[in-house]
């Protein structure tokens, strides 16, 4: 089978738990198990290939320009770590089914399981490096999915966010070391990268990257200073102990060591810095289970310390230390795995994992006490079980390691290591199984069915297997050797046996087996002496400083963001200033090239209402009605200013917003005070008006200095004129430039546009049912209201007007491409009509007749602009490449069809939307349900007949505001 | 040059200088009030002006295109002062 089905068989298959979900638990465990095993079973059809040696291929150009192609590669080592990963899955998915309770959601324990198995693989399988990382931060996601399962527990959260944390932060490290090393090498396929060693350990950049790697290896792995977040983990279901924290993920910062041992080891960095790791996990994790009462604490803390042991194997950057370490990770595995999933029988059957609680369990539960102590006594390392064999490859290994010139200092703590490690182990038996049976477990525990014992089993009969016949798995593991060694080094000819004669290695196993024994005797005074001693807390120190740096950025950003719009626009201010002040200090400037145009009397007149307007609104900004007339002036200046140098676009549209503008502001108006209270501080005031000036004469020192000078570099405007008419078919270069050039900018712009007015709608629907509306609605007017609400002036007036303010919005929209206009000026033209409705007839008036809801104009003018962009894709050709041609149909004249007028309708749709649903919104806010709803268009109507009882008599009387 | 053009080009300076004047005089109202009504009117006379001056500017410049703007102003430009006009009656502008 393909690679690419047996890496996206898992994550296609994580949508089934979820729908099989209703049609049972078996059903919902059944699709999973299949799902895994058909993967399983693809993997195996690459068996022949990898035991041919060959290494299978397979790739799909991804974005070829950043190096970034899904390329998968399998041989040996990717080989080993898929079967581990699909063969134990298979073996956790069995025991999960039983495992969970009734009341666990089975469909998305699995869905997350299925994620994780398929991130998994993908690590294992990926030839690019980027594409690793991806997967690799997809195992730390789905791995917070599955540490947090139980979402209800404290425990669990605060466990997978430890988790996610930590790994996370190794994860960004990694991508920086992944990055330095594609750097180096100039390619980043796995493949390439293997076949240059002396390029990479010659690189000055070698040492970072290997830093940077090496961080996310032992956050992945639980390497010391990184193994606090392992124990935490814990909190996860029994399965995903055993599945994460045994046998996959913790052992993926492993796998990369391993994948990349070809390239970075036999370094003496490597060498001091993976082996000591490793030396100091080993013995420290062993040091930690001796004294943990919880089980799964207990097996964590033994993990802890077994991948440093895998880890110090790998850092001795010897062929016989490779091949020892790819045992013991087959080894652990199959042990580990299965003591987890003892270790959760014992909980789903006693209701307690603590271990002082326990004892006596072996006439309860015969069979898992045989399989746990199958297990357990080869993790000790007894003979005629597997853990026995890599633990003596270890210790050998260890007699020739030579680590800060000395060569007992790997020996001794070696030994150590082993000795504490069967000191735990032998606990783990003892105190759970052995001993009298006790009469106060929280419950009777007895073994279970066959189901949840059979995967541990499985595991146990392997454990017995290599054990008593290890040349079985020898082949496998020199191959598996083989593809991790490379070129860099020839698989050693030892053999996998079980005596070797009377080597150090033997009796260092046989000091650890006595001495952990030794220690079983004196267990209770040294639990004494452990528990008296201070030991620092890890989760304390991490809560720390995680409550430290959100701290921290906490104050930072309320420091920057305290929700007052002043301070944002005085540190945008500051800010651009200073870097603009900074650029002109350090630039070269070049002399004034044009001349200073002379401006006349009216030019001035209407600069000294401007800067009247202007000075006026700070003066007397505090009265706000007057403030709106004063930004009437600007505005209203602006637009003529615009037409005096010749933009008359911009002239047009800059009035109808404003227009708009002073609507929705007096929509607004209307809920606020006549007056804006005084609220902040002389000193404040003065400080910010400080601010302004300097930033209005910023402005002004950049404006002069550019009109005074040709830019630097010819503008683009001039390649806009040449090829507006040629490449648009449109003589209006604005707005060929809006719908053509820089089309896909508009487009963005009008679904913004649509999405702010939308936000306006939620938020003025979720302010109707308020108290502050209430409250709003109910306080006096603080001047007297005139009676008409619907003055027949008025109405008659806008009845008049429509028609014609229609149709200059039609003509302006259509005459857009050549000359001024286009469909956002059309847009506000048509919004204004309407809303002059509005305000003459009255919402409800209005509403009433009403045939398209303002979102789904909104959404059809997103939409038409959208396929407007998408129809060039039928010929081939880029989104949005505009076309035009000309047509003649008798009797009219010869006119243009553009592709270009369709966008501009979708903007104009937009356009008219957006407007309108948010003077809608903001007019909701005002209209009450028990407002007489007039059914007639003005309020006194001379051509109707009848004025009787039955006619409201309310607005003529008047009542407030309404 | 002709009497005709050289009278039009007079004619159109003191359009520009009336106007302008006027306008100033609208801004002056518009501050000194006294009452809403009083600055409600001035902004709306603004706007008249601005309209003749876009007006002359089209015919100083010989730019069709301003008269449509003109247009624009003219029917459009009575909207905000409609709304304005309406909040100092009503409060709500739409109700």
């Amino acid at each position: 089978m393909s690679l690419f089905y047996i890496v996206l068989l898992p994550f296609l298959g994580a949508l089934l738990p979820g729908i099989m979900n209703a049609a049972g638990r078996a059903a919902c465990a059944g699709v999973t198990f299949v799902v895994t095993l058909g993967a399983f079973v693809g993997l195996m059809t690459n068996l022949p290939a990898i035991i041919a040696g060959e290494t299978v291929q397979a790739s799909i150009e991804w974005l070829p320009r950043l190096g970034l192609n899904f390329t998968l590669m399998l041989d040996g080592l990717g080989f080993f770590f898929s079967l581990l990963i699909l063969g134990i899955g298979l073996l956790i998915i069995a025991y999960a089914r039983h495992y969970l309770s009734r009341d666990d959601h089975m469909g998305e324990f699995f869905t997350y399981l299925l994620l994780f198995q398929g991130a998994m693989v993908g690590i294992v399988l990926s030839d690019n490096i980027l594409l690793l990382l991806v997967f690799w931060e997809l195992t730390s996601l789905s791995s917070f999915l599955l540490i947090g399962y139980w979402k209800h527990l404290p425990e669990g959260r605060q466990g997978a966010r430890m988790a996610l944390t930590v790994t996370g932060m190794g994860g960004l490290a990694m991508i920086g070391g992944m990055l330095i090393l594609g750097r180096i090498v100039g390619s980043y396929d796995l493949s390439v990268i293997l076949q240059n060693r002396e390029l990479i350990q010659d690189s000055p950049l070698y040492l970072p990257a290997l830093i940077l790697i090496l961080l996310g290896c032992f956050t992945k792995s639980a390497q010391f200073p990184f193994h606090f977040w392992l124990p935490h983990a814990m909190a996860a279901p029994t399965p995903v102990s055993a599945y994460l924290h045994s046998a996959t993920m913790v052992k993926a910062g492993i796998f990369l060591m391993a994948r990349l041992w070809p390239v970075l080891s036999g370094t003496p960095e490597w060498i001091v810095i993976v082996t000591t790791a490793g030396l100091i996990t080993m013995v420290l994790g062993a040091l930690i289970a001796l004294f943990k009462h919880d089980l799964k604490a207990l097996l964590a803390f033994s993990t802890v310390s077994h991948l440093g042991l895998i880890t110090m194997l790998l850092g001795t950057s010897t062929a016989f230390g490779a091949m020892a370490a790819v045992f013991h990770i087959l080894n652990h595995a199959t042990f580990k795995a299965a003591l987890f999933m003892s270790a959760g029988i014992v909980d789903h059957e006693a209701h307690t994992r603590d271990i002082r609680r326990l004892g006596g369990l072996r006439t309860l539960m015969p069979v898992v006490f045989t399989i746990a102590t199958v297990a357990a006594l080869s993790m000790a390392g007894i003979p005629f079980l597997n853990g026995f064999l890599s633990k003596e490859m270890m210790l050998e290994e260890a007699t020739h390691t030579v680590l800060f010139g000395s060569d007992w200092l790997v020996p001794v703590l070696a030994t150590v290591g082993s000795l504490l490690s069967a000191a735990y182990c032998f606990r783990f038996i003892g105190h759970t199984f052995l001993g009298p049976v006790r009469d106060d477990y929280p419950h009777k525990p007895h073994d279970p069915n066959m189901g949840m014992w059979m995967p541990p089993a499985i595991l146990a009969v392997l454990v017995v297997v290599i054990g008593t016949a290890p040349f079985l798995a020898e082949p496998f593991v020199k191959l598996v050797t083989a593809s991790l060694l490379g070129a860099a080094a020839e698989v050693p000819d030892a053999y996998l046996a079980i005596w070797h004669g009377l080597v150090p290695a033997l009796y260092m196993s046989i000091i650890a087996v006595l001495g952990g024994l030794l220690l079983m005797l004196v267990f209770a005074p040294l639990l004494r002496a452990w528990e008296a001693t201070p030991r620092p807390e890890a989760k304390a120190i991490f809560d720390w400083v995680v409550n430290g740096a959100a701290a921290l950025a906490g104050r930072v950003i309320h420091g920057l963001h305290n929700g007052a719009f002043t301070r944002y626009a005085m540190i945008a201010m500051v800010t651009i200033v200073a870097a603009g002040y900074h650029a002109w200090a350090t630039g070269t400037v070049g002399p004034a090239t044009r001349a200073v145009q002379p401006a006349g009397p009216v030019p001035v007149a209407g600069w000294a209402m401007l800067v009247a307007a202007v000075i006026g609104m700070v003066v007397l900004h505090r009265n706000r009605f007057l403030a709106l007339m004063l930004i009437g002036i600007v505005g209203l200046m602006v637009s003529v200013a615009f037409v005096f140098l010749s933009a008359p676009d911009l002239a047009m549209t800059q009035f109808t917003v404003e227009v708009v503008t002073i609507i929705l502001m007096l929509l607004a108006l209307n809920f606020l005070p006549n007056r804006t209270p005084v609220e902040s501080t002389l000193l404040r005031r003065v400080r910010d008006g400080g601010v302004a000036i300097l930033g209005g004469l910023a402005a002004f020192a950049l404006s002069w200095h550019y009109m005074l000078r040709d830019a630097v570099a010819a503008p683009i405007s001039e390649f806009h004129l040449a090829n507006s008419y040629k490449g648009g078919g449109g003589t209006n270069v604005v707005n060929v430039i809006l719908v053509d050039f820089r089309g896909f900018d508009t487009y963005g712009e009008i679904i913004v546009l649509g999405i702010a007015a939308l936000l306006i709608y939620a938020l003025t629907e979720t302010l109707l049912d308020g108290p502050v509306r209430r409250k709003l609605l109910n306080r006096l007017p603080s001047q007297p209201r005139s009676g008409d609400m619907h003055p027949m002036m008025m109405v008659v007036l806008t009845r008049v007007i429509m028609p014609v303010v229609l149709l200059v919005g039609f003509y302006i929209f259509l005459r857009g491409h050549n000359e001024p206009g286009g469909g956002f000026i059309a847009g506000l033209i048509v919004s204004i009509a309407v809303v002059m409705q509005y305000m003459a007839s009255g919402f409800a008036w209005t509403s009433a007749r009403l045939r398209y809801p303002y979102h789904g104009v909104i959404g059809a003018g997103v939409l038409v602009a959208g396929f407007t962009g998408i129809g060039s894709w039928f010929v081939a050709k880029p989104f949005l490449t505009s076309d035009f041609t000309y047509v003649r149909i008798p009797p009219f004249q010869e006119f243009e069809l553009a592709t270009a007028a369709l966008f501009d309708l979708g903007v104009f749709l937009a356009v008219v939307g957006a407007v309108m649903l948010s003077l809608e919104s903001f007019s909701r806010l005002a209209h009450r349900d028990g407002d007489t709803d007039s059914e007639f268009p003005m309020d006194i109507d001379p051509s109707r007949e009848e004025i009787g009882p039955d006619q409201p008599d309310a607005p003529v009387t008047g009542k407030g505001v309404g | 040059m002709s009497t005709a053009t050289a009278f039009l080009d007079i004619a159109l300076i003191v359009a520009f200088v009336a106007l302008a004047i006027g306008q100033l005089l609208c801004v002056v109202r518009l501050f000194r009030g006294p009452t809403s009504g009083d600055r409600v009117l001035a902004l709306d006379t603004l706007v008249i002006n601005a309209i003749g001056l876009v007006v002359v500017l089209g015919m100083t410049q010989g730019v069709k295109v301003y008269f449509e703007v003109s247009l624009l102003v003219a029917m459009l430009g009575f909207v905000s002062t409609v709304a304005l006009a309406r909040f100092m009656l009503r409060g709500d502008i739409i109700e």
